[in-house]
């Protein structure tokens, strides 16, 4: 039994083209299975019970009157958690299900399974769960505090990230400080989580599922069902975007559970509501930096303090936090650094992966920093960036010298030359106003600023983590054709993944007919969608995968032929070294097979030291800077982003359109960070689980982003590309908020910026 | 009511959402639900012609009219409907959730309107919510899809 997936499609192109998706068939069809579509005969609907309360102690659940209820056939607790009820990304401390204590709203306590998704829900609502409710802990700064109740057993500091570069006394004639604080965004994908598990009969389980890594889902899978890996398998189902949402485990393990005890298919897909406490989010938190300068500029030496709150488990934190700290100076040299970056457990929501992590935060306060800066020293913004810009062979803040191009000058030169967009006009459309049609001003007391900001973060796994993908590549003739088949468990998430693999094959065994197998746990693993690192790295497993593939073919044209050296594989030819087709692929081939797989690392990275948080911790390093023009109502605090200019070294790009649609894309999730979208929690409670009301980006509120794509090559890199998805998120909001700094002549150092904070 | 061009019984429980009713009766999953609350837009149908909210409507509130979903535009493998056209040329989409919502959407505005300023395209599709693209490549489709109407 399996449900329907998407067809797996063929496509060409080579590297460098504008190739159309080969998926948006089935999507403008509206035929392309997301994970909320799966469905087989004879499915049950799993629902959650889930914590009321932020932090209490468990005192008993009862299932009686659920187990009675209508068309229930499994109601399940933590003692039905066969292996360890213990899981994480990095720290296996969140439990399945809860059995003592509950330490955030929302936390998963029991499951149900039932004929239909209404008679599931209702059977969960009649779960009696005892609770002694306990204060919960909600500010990360009380959290680290000695009398605060310990939430794990190892006390409330996720991670302590300690950076200490060049002379830690060293003073400046120019000094100015700041404390800045990030609201929580959602990555709110559109597509809610959801999957469906069937049982194998002999005690394992097949999921299909919607995930940014199957393999790492696999593994914490095997672990909290007492399975070994092979007996829990998983098959990619449509995925709905990501952006970091879908790192953890959501229902995956508790579809598991309830397919595993009833012997049915079980079908779990979230509400809207449920999704905001389904998955993690971006931490909130508080920076405070102090930036001292040489009166001519050039930086002296950066101190943050910057404390993040983690919520109730790790997740991804002690990631976030190491970028976040590593990169709390921003893309500027700087002999000197003092960075403590803390995340703490708290009783809010769990927070990790976001796309930008860490480096999201962080460059609201460099940012507004370096601005400071250059109203203390009466500089010009962008020239006092430019004069600080790390370059080619620079040392970061953590020692590390880096290679290839560092053009932070120079993207910043770019966004500052483009031509400005025409002032607003008297009698303009509504829509181009502050307020929008809600006609709240026909521009009396609107004003226009103009922001900065450039930031940078790594690529891939860092620290020492084994980054590594794995590809399949085998080379075939079908109706007379030669065909390439690749294989990766790499996760489309939209960014083009698909597009890409095929791309890489076309290119480099010059065969136009490419399919991209659906990605499941029957290959290697391909890591994470996730630090912009999946082009670079499954590519490159394409990539090398296709070299040990055409290599073959070479091998078996000199036999076939009985000729020497200078043969090469050239559109679907052999072709001798004078350039003379020598025999068709296709020919060659007969009823051949060709079939390579291959594992591709890229270079390696260290941990940090634990004191100092010195070393070559990351592989690569992508760069962008933002320009934003804003108008701003300043009677009534209202925001219209006119237009974003961006600049961003994509070292190469493999597809066009699709780079285009990153730096658009990431830079509406940077406004909306910037200017609208924040997860309210109050004493623990998300109090806006809503699309009513937790805001998000509509066509009105985005501006066209006039773009300068630069392709400089990434020595190191297959094609010479750098990972894309990241840096349009990083600095576009906090370019933003300088230009409504610029507008307003206010400090506003909070994001998302509310309209009192611009006129109270 | 009429589906695509085929009748379908009413759906037995009267509190049965349209979008519930098309995506699990009827068995049409094209309609998305991203929100459940009238904020997303996934869950455009056309109703009578015209676009409205699935997740806002009850199934038999659509008893003896015409609901056309994304699977009506181009049936059992036509050629794309100009507007499905419009955004696979130029990359109005990256997961595509948001997809089908916009296409009916804009089949909708391109009906009423059938050559817009940037300004209506915006306005037209400010009910539909995409988290992956920014907007930009859906309004280069909106004229393409214009383009394609003519
Ligand atoms: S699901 Fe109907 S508008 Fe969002
Ligand atoms: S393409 Fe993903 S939500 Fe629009």
């Amino acid at each position: 039994m399996k449900p329907r997936l998407a067809e797996e499609t063929t496509s060409g192109g080579r590297v460098g083209d504008r190739v159309r998706r080969p998926d948006a068939v089935q999507k403008v069809r509206g035929d392309f299975p997301y994970s909320s579509d799966l469905q087989v005969d004879g499915m049950l609907w799993g629902a959650t019970v889930r914590s009321p309360h932020p932090y209490a102690r468990i005192e008993s659940i009862d299932t009686k009157a659920a187990k009675a209820a209508p068309g229930v056939k499994a109601v399940l607790t933590f003692e039905d958690v066969a292996g360890e009820n213990a899981y994480g990304l990095e720290i296996a401390d969140q439990p399945v299900l809860a059995s003592d204590v509950v330490r955030y709203w929302g936390e998963a306590v029991a499951l149900v399974a039932a004929e239909h998704p209404e008679q599931a829900r209702r059977a969960a609502d009649k779960v009696k769960v005892e609770y002694a409710v306990l204060k919960p802990v909600t500010d990360p700064e009380q959290a680290l505090l000695p009398k605060a109740p310990k939430l794990h057993p190892g006390g409330n500091v996720t991670r302590h990230i300690k950076i200490r570069h060049g002379d830690q006394n060293a003073t400046a004639e120019v000094v100015v400080t700041g404390d800045y604080e990030i609201g929580m965004q959602d990555q709110a994908p559109l597509g809610p989580e959801s999957g469906l598990a069937i049982p194998d009969g002999e005690g394992g389980v097949d999921l299909y599922i919607a995930t940014q890594w199957l393999h790492i889902d696999q593994k914490q899978l095997a672990h909290v069902l007492g399975l070994e890996p092979h007996e829990v398998r998983l098959t990619m189902a449509g995925i709905g975007g990501a952006f970091g949402a879908r790192e953890d485990l959501s229902m995956q393990a508790h579809a598991c559970m309830l397919a595993l005890k009833t012997g049915r298919p079980v079908k779990i897909s979230y509400s809207r509501p449920e999704s905001f406490v389904g998955h993690v989010h971006r931490h909130p938190g508080k920076l405070h930096y102090e930036h001292g300068a040489t009166k001519d500029g050039k930086l002296v030496y950066v101190k943050a303090r910057i404390v993040l709150d983690g919520g109730a488990y790790a997740s991804s934190s002690t990631a976030v936090i190491a970028n976040a700290s590593c990169f709390a100076v921003g893309p500027y040299q700087c002999p000197n650094a003092t960075i403590d970056g803390i995340v703490a457990y708290t009783n809010n929501p769990p927070c990790g992966a976001m796309r930008g992590f860490g480096s999201v935060q962080n460059c609201y306060a460099h940012e507004a920093q370096m601005d400071k800066l250059a109203a203390a020293l009466t500089m010009d913004p962008v020239a006092l960036r430019r004069h600080n810009s790390l370059e080619t062979g620079s040392a970061l803040i953590t020692g590390q010298v880096i290679d290839g191009p560092v053009p932070v000058a120079e993207l910043l030169r770019l966004v500052h030359e483009r031509p400005l967009p025409a002032p607003a006009a008297k009698n303009a459309d509504l829509t181009a106003m502050p307020g929008g049609v809600s006609n709240t001003t026909h521009g009396e007391s609107v004003k226009r600023g103009i922001g900065y900001a450039a930031g940078f973060k790594n690529i891939g796994y860092s620290e020492g983590f084994n980054d590594f993908s794995t590809a399949r590549v085998r080379l075939s003739v079908v109706d007379g054709k030669p065909r390439v088949e690749v294989h990766t468990a790499g996760a489309e998430v939209g960014q083009g993944l698909v597009t890409i693999q095929a791309q890489i094959a076309g290119t480099e065994l010059g065969v136009r007919d490419v399919m991209v197998l659906t990605a499941d746990t029957e290959v290697g693993s391909a890591g994470s969608s996730s630090a912009s690192r999946q082009t670079y790295i499954t590519g490159g497993a394409v990539k090398a995968a296709c070299e040990a593939v055409r290599e073959r073919v070479v091998a078996l044209a000199q036999s076939e032929l009985k000729s020497g050296e200078g043969l090469r594989l050239e559109d679907e030819n052999i072709v001798g070294a004078d350039g003379n087709v020598l025999v068709a692929l296709a020919t060659l081939l007969g009823e051949e097979v060709i079939d390579e797989l291959r594992v591709f690392r890229p270079r390696k990275t260290s941990p940090l030291d634990p004191d100092t948080g010195q070393a070559n911790a990351h592989m690569q390093f992508a760069f962008a800077a933002h320009r934003a023009v804003v108008d701003v109502d300043t009677e009534l605090g209202l925001v219209k982003v006119v237009e974003l200019a961006t600049a961003q070294d994509v070292g190469k790009a493999i597809n066009p359109q699709a780079v285009e649609g990153q730096l658009e894309g990431g830079a509406a999730q940077g406004l909306g960070l910037a200017v609208m979208e924040e997860i309210q929690v109050q004493d623990g409670v998300i109090k806006n689980p809503s699309f009513t009301d937790y805001l998000l980006p509509t066509i009105l509120d985005m501006p066209p982003v006039r773009m300068d794509i630069l392709e400089l090559g990434d020595p190191n890199s297959p094609y010479g590309l750098k990972g894309v998805g990241e840096p349009p998120t990083i600095s576009s909001g906090p370019a933003i908020l300088a230009a409504i700094r610029a507008a307003t002549g206010r400090p506003v150092t909070r994001v998302p910026v509310r309209p009192h904070d611009l006129v109270l | 009511m009429n589906v695509n061009g085929v009748d379908h019984p009413a759906p037995t429980d009267p509190r049965r959402l349209l979008s519930d009713h098309i995506r699990h009766d009827i068995g049409l999953t094209g309609t998305h639900v991203g929100c459940e609350h009238g904020v997303c837009g996934c869950c455009t149908v056309l109703f009578d012609g015209a676009p409205v909210r699935s997740c806002l409507m009850l199934a038999i509130q659509a008893e003896g009219h015409q609901v056309t979903t994304i699977e009506g535009l181009a049936p059992d493998g036509a050629p794309l409907h100009p507007v499905q056209q419009a955004f696979h040329e130029t990359h109005g989409l990256q997961c595509g959730f948001c997809t089908p919502g916009f296409v009916m959407s804009v089949v909708g505005l391109l009906k009423q309107n059938p050559d817009p300023t940037p300004e209506e395209i915006d306005e037209g599709i400010s009910g539909n919510l995409c988290r992956c693209t920014g907007y930009a490549s859906i309004r280069r489709a909106v004229l393409r899809a214009a383009e394609l109407s003519r």
